[in-house]
């Protein structure tokens, strides 16, 4: 294939041209190939998920989403501790036998591994803490947007304590 | 660009960038990580162990730098047939691996308090894995065809393909449910604390000059490797011509 000829096109912006038809045609591929993952390759599913379809009782599945405020209860046991997780959309009850770990509060991200029970509960067996992607340090928490600029002035200028 | 195809002209600037990149990325980078472990305020949620992130946030970062870096030189070794791209992407090879090796040991680290867990298979820590095994394949294939002095042309190759992981990566916290959280920094925006934000800035400079030091020192010993290599080949002609 020889295009020096008639379209006077220089070797190397033919292969200029052969990599970025190549390239588009690779990224288009994994573009697709994302695409056709998007269900599988999630790592949990939403409450929505599960309102839309509800997976079989016992079936191995993980849920994520939020804890509901003021849904933490604490079993007499002292260790199951049952909480809502909702997606804004939908809620589904969890039950949870075990130690939390340590960022799971009300409020915060949550995936349980576990299985629905024929009552809609969802039985865990393995809690885990999803972080958000806010960081922000403990004393600022909850401030007005003046106090923290403030606050962050001063944590500049000098060492604090 | 094509200034720097005499080799010799890039060695008179590589080897008098080589020890200020490497001495000034060590200064500053430990230096912002010192800063980060001693006078970072813990996180509201996390405590302590947000400290961290300023060393695991800049290795990830390198960590698909070097891909990018392999991916660019690549393009250009293919495209316009450049002397010192190949040698450019074989020396990013090492530290970029070093530097996603670096990243998933302390994410592993980081998710054991956080998360409750070492490790997932969720789609940015899977994506990050593959990541560190295209550098090994990448580095296995390049060095291979070097020592057998073939072309490095089915290595770039090797390299744009690879580079395709890199979109996964960035893209694997938005697309997919994951237990990894989603981007802290996008188009400009922050949900960083500045308190932490800073410190990771300048570890992410230092990381960076380093990455660029040892990219420079490794490209200076491959190109003096194969001037050695040309000379003892003359020196075996010479020989045998004497001889016969």
């Amino acid at each position: 294939m020889s295009t020096t000829g008639s379209r006077g096109l220089k070797p190397k912006h033919q292969r200029l041209v052969l990599l970025v038809i190549a390239l588009v045609a690779l990224v288009g591929a994994g573009l697709l190939a994302a695409y056709a993952l998007r269900n599988q390759a999630s790592y949990f599913y939403v409450p929505a998920d599960i309102a839309a379809a509800p997976p079989q009782p016992g079936q191995s599945i993980r849920l994520g989403g939020m804890v509901e405020n003021g849904s933490i209860t604490t079993a007499a046991d002292g260790v199951t501790v049952e909480f809502v997780v909702q997606d804004g959309q939908a809620r589904v009850p969890v039950s949870y036998t075990g130690i939390v770990p340590a960022l799971f509060v009300e409020g915060s991200g949550v995936v349980a591994e576990g299985a629905m029970r024929a009552d809609g509960v969802f039985i865990a067996d393995n809690l885990l803490a999803k972080h958000d992607e806010n960081y922000m340090p403990r004393e600022l928490e909850g401030m007005s947007s003046a106090e923290l600029r403030e606050e962050l002035q001063e944590s500049m200028s000098g060492p604090s304590e | 660009m094509h200034g720097f195809a005499n080799p010799a002209r890039f060695l008179k600037i590589a080897k008098w960038l080589t020890v200020p990149l490497l001495v000034g990325g060590l200064v500053i980078s430990s230096a912002a990580v010192l800063w980060g472990l001693t006078q970072v305020p813990p996180d509201r949620l996390m405590g302590e162990t947000v400290r961290i992130l300023f060393v695991h946030v800049p290795a990830a970062w390198l960590g698909m730098g070097g891909w990018t870096t392999i991916a660019i030189a690549s393009l250009v070794e293919l495209v316009w047939r450049h002397p010192l791209a190949a040698i450019a992407a074989r020396a990013a090879a090492v530290p970029g691996a070093v530097f996603t090796a670096i990243c998933l040991v302390t994410g592993s680290i980081w998710g054991r308090p956080t998360w409750g867990t070492w490790w997932v298979w969720d789609g940015r820590l899977t994506s990050m894995l593959v990541l560190l095994f295209l550098y090994f394949g990448y580095i296995a294939l390049s060095s291979s065809l070097a020592r057998e002095g073939q072309s490095s042309r089915i290595a770039a190759i090797f390299g744009l393909v690879g580079a395709i992981n890199i979109p996964i990566i960035n893209r694997s916290v938005v697309w997919w449910n994951s237990l990894h959280q989603p981007p802290s920094i996008t188009m400009g925006q922050s949900s960083i604390d500045p308190v932490f934000l800073w410190p990771l800035l300048i570890a992410t400079l230092g990381f960076s000059l380093l990455f660029g030091g040892v990219v420079l020192a490794r490209m200076r010993a491959i190109l003096a490797d194969i001037q050695a290599e040309a000379r003892l080949r003359r020196k075996a002609l010479q020989a045998e011509e004497l001889a016969a």
